[in-house]
């Protein structure tokens, strides 16, 4: 073994942890807002709206406008990059609006799935060339943090020994990348929900995939203190006939990361994947509540699920806007009592708060 | 990616958790009482005593046989192969007399270092020819755990990757051979702290030979729950000219552990390698007092930290013994002074670390 050359001083150490532990401060999760322009296409049709720039620039505005009751249960905002750009009406940019409330400026810096040849249908991600210096003009631009998303699934031969490999090491790349220019790393291995399988199968490939990540973060030098971790739950497959509930659901999820993500990573920002608003708020209660040691934050880094309302209540419509920013605020703030395993459930599965966001085979 | 076919089902998981969690109950830790008949040979002459079977089963039967204090701190002893079938002067085999204290009983089934061709002096660990029917056996005879030690070392150029891989691997394979049969392998990955590196260094390799242990572990489907760990403490080398406080040296260990070491795994019974007696208790301390989340018990299995000033009071003599046994006595309960209750036990409900015992899923 050669002697170490290290890969991070100090501070630059230091930097990157306080960063880490600002987003997952306790009652804390993240909004991911960055879903890219084709993403944000379906979104918009789905409430009749059309994809325009200054649509996307109206409908970010909705959410960043939320007032200051979204400081204590938003750590960080995701934004993609065309939004870190864009301005409120009054000229603030984003970022500014974002720094003010005291939340940490995130940035989706991969460039998405590509395909695997001579696998049924398998991925990696791209994005890695001229990252580093695209993470260091993010830094000077406000970013403090990042996002990359990786995707497998489940069938009968997937994830094959090829993606989990190769998506493990991108997403290593990626992070080693990030923490040389100040920006800590969110690692996204998302394991989509398609498919039939049980609650078991489900645990057991997110067991064998987090693994990899951790091995392959660890060959590239990784400073885990200063990542944060993007998981799917672990939930039986969207066609599996049996039903499993909360605290099933939370016991395989914390089960699988305590056996596989080393106490020394500061936080797990889960993905809602399909889940309803609901669905995901409560299931992260549930998380928050199992008995087994958890040595990491356990929050969410939600899309779907913290934006499906206000969506649904902004149509498109000027008029709407403060309803809609208030139905943000809402789910924001249920979110941030899951965190903290003090969310006693709305009773309510109706309306858009119920609704399965589930998309089949949801890539960007 | 198949379908996983089980390796264990949920009441041999529930076995396998329950054992080891007795081992390192809070406040205890484990007596390495192992020598092979050739290391016992340097510690016996090394206090003018001859090296009979006779001397090994007298010396094992002092420490086996001392009085109940032990009892709190000990939660398992790990035996040699002659040692699980020798008897007390009562005639009671050593094992019953080991749980009669309330410690359980384990077995070091690893056959020796041999040679890595290619490397400077790395080593592997062999041992795996027929060691599902040799634990099939012992646990008939008594044993609920076992223990296997592999060997790596810092220089320039070691350990290399063939080294990390090889030792990491052999570890997995008698980890998943051991839980088939009902035993809790602990797993030993021990850096020598022979050279002249630095603390720092010591823990870069530390990092990087867990990670890979780890990864072999899963790669073999081995249930962490069911598992220990016996790793070195990150230590400067024997030769480093700086000296470094308990404290670092609990920071450094600390630290990366938790870089590498899942919370799924119950607990981390350190080798005491060179350290005095002395010094391996002192520095157990400073590592449970080490502000960081701590989610794993950390506690002891020392051989020579526990054993070395009873052996010096016996030198041979049966005459001694008591005074031997006091030696030993002393030793196990400075072990832990502070208990090794998890850290994250201080953060409370609902917060970081809180929590109780695993699942078996």
């Amino acid at each position: 073994m050669t002697h170490q050359y290290p890969a991070l001083t100090a501070e630059q150490k230091k930097e990157l942890s306080d960063i880490a532990l600002r987003i997952v401060a306790p009652g804390k999760g993240i909004l991911a807002a960055d879903e890219s322009v084709g993403h944000m296409a379906k979104r918009l049709n789905q409430i009749g709206v059309e994809n325009t720039e200054e649509n996307r620039r109206l409908y970010r505005q909705i959410l960043f406008s939320a007032d200051s009751r979204v400081k204590k249960c938003i750590g960080g905002v995701i934004f993609f990059h065309e939004t870190m750009y864009q301005k409120a009406d009054d000229g603030t940019p984003f970022v500014q609006m974002i720094k003010d409330k005291g939340i940490v400026v995130g940035i989706k810096v991969d460039k998405g799935v590509v395909p695997l040849a001579g696998t049924d249908g398998e991925t990696t991600t791209q994005g890695l060339d001229g990252l580093s210096e695209r993470c260091a003009q993010y830094k000077k631009d406000g970013a403090d943090f990042a996002k990359w998303r990786c995707v497998l699934k489940i069938s009968d031969n997937t994830p094959s020994a090829l993606a989990i490999m190769e998506n493990a090491n991108v997403l290593a790349r990626y992070a080693s990348i990030c923490q040389q220019n100040g920006i800590v790393p969110i690692v996204e291995p998302e394991i989509l929900p398609d498919g039939d399988h049980d609650l078991k199968r489900c645990q057991y490939v997110t067991e064998k995939v987090l693994a990899a990540v951790y091995k392959a973060l660890s060959d590239h030098h990784v400073y885990l203190e200063g990542t944060l971790l993007k998981p799917n739950m672990v939930t039986p497959g969207h066609s599996c006939p049996t039903k499993y509930s909360p605290e099933e659901i939370a016991m395989a999820t914390v089960t699988a990361l305590r056996r596989t993500v080393p106490p020394a990573v500061p936080g797990v920002t889960f993905l809602s994947g399909g889940q309803s608003e609901e669905e995901a708020s409560i299931n992260l209660n549930a998380i928050n509540t199992c008995p087994l040691v958890r040595p990491w934050a356990l929050t969410f880094s939600y899309g779907r699920a913290l934006q499906a309302s206000a969506l649904s209540a902004w149509r498109g419509q000027r008029d709407n806007a403060t309803a809609a920013t208030e139905e943000f605020v809402k789910r924001a703030e249920v979110n941030g009592l899951a965190a903290l395993g003090k969310y006693e459930g709305s009773g309510d599965d109706s309306g858009a708060a119920g609704q399965s966001l589930y998309v089949a085979n949801h890539a960007y | 990616m198949s379908p996983p076919v089980a390796a264990l089902t949920p009441e041999q998981k529930q076995e396998l958790a329950a054992i080891a969690q007795r081992i390192v109950a809070p406040g205890k830790g484990i007596l390495a009482a192992d020598e092979s008949t050739g290391s016992i040979a340097k510690r016996l002459s090394s206090v003018g005593a001859e090296n009979t079977e006779e001397n090994r089963r007298w010396y094992r039967q002092l420490l086996f046989t001392a009085d109940s204090r032990v009892d709190a701190c000990i939660g398992g002893v790990i035996l040699f192969h002659e040692t699980l079938y020798q008897k007390a002067d009562d005639g009671r085999p050593f094992p019953q007399v080991i749980r009669a204290k309330g410690a359980l009983v384990g077995i070091k089934v690893d056959k020796g270092v041999v040679p890595l061709a290619g490397t400077n002096g790395e080593t592997t660990t062999q041992g795996l020819d027929g060691l599902m029917e040799r634990c099939a056996q012992y646990k008939k005879d008594g044993a609920d755990f076992a223990k296997w030690r592999c060997v790596l070392k810092i220089s320039e150029h070691t350990p290399t990757r063939l080294a990390v891989m090889e030792n990491a691997n052999v570890l997995a394979r008698y980890a998943s051979i051991c839980q088939q049969n009902g035993i809790v392998p602990i797993v030993e990955p021990e850096i020598l702290p022979d050279g002249d590196h630095d603390l720092k260094h010591c823990q870069y390799v530390t990092e990087k030979v867990l990670a890979a242990v780890y990864k072999a572990l899963s790669d073999h489907h081995v249930y962490l729950e069911g598992t220990l760990l016996k790793p070195n403490m990150v230590t400067p080398g024997h030769a480093c000219t700086k000296k470094y406080s308990p404290e670092e040296i609990a920071m450094a260990t600390v630290t990366a552990l938790r870089r590498t070491v899942p919370p799924a795994v119950p607990g981390i019974t350190f080798l005491s390698g060179g350290q005095s007696e002395e010094e391996a208790s002192v520095n157990l301390n400073a590592i449970n007092r080490c502000p960081l989340p701590r989610p794993w018990a950390l506690t002891f299995s020392y051989g020579r930290a526990l054993q070395a000033s009873a052996l010096r009071a016996w030198a041979g003599k049966k005459d001694n013994t008591k005074a031997a046994q006091e030696e030993y006595v002393k030793r196990a309960l400075v072990g832990l002074p502070w208990g090794h209750q998890r850290h994250g036990d201080i953060w409370g409900a609902g917060g970081r670390g809180h929590g109780v015992r695993d699942n078996t899923k």
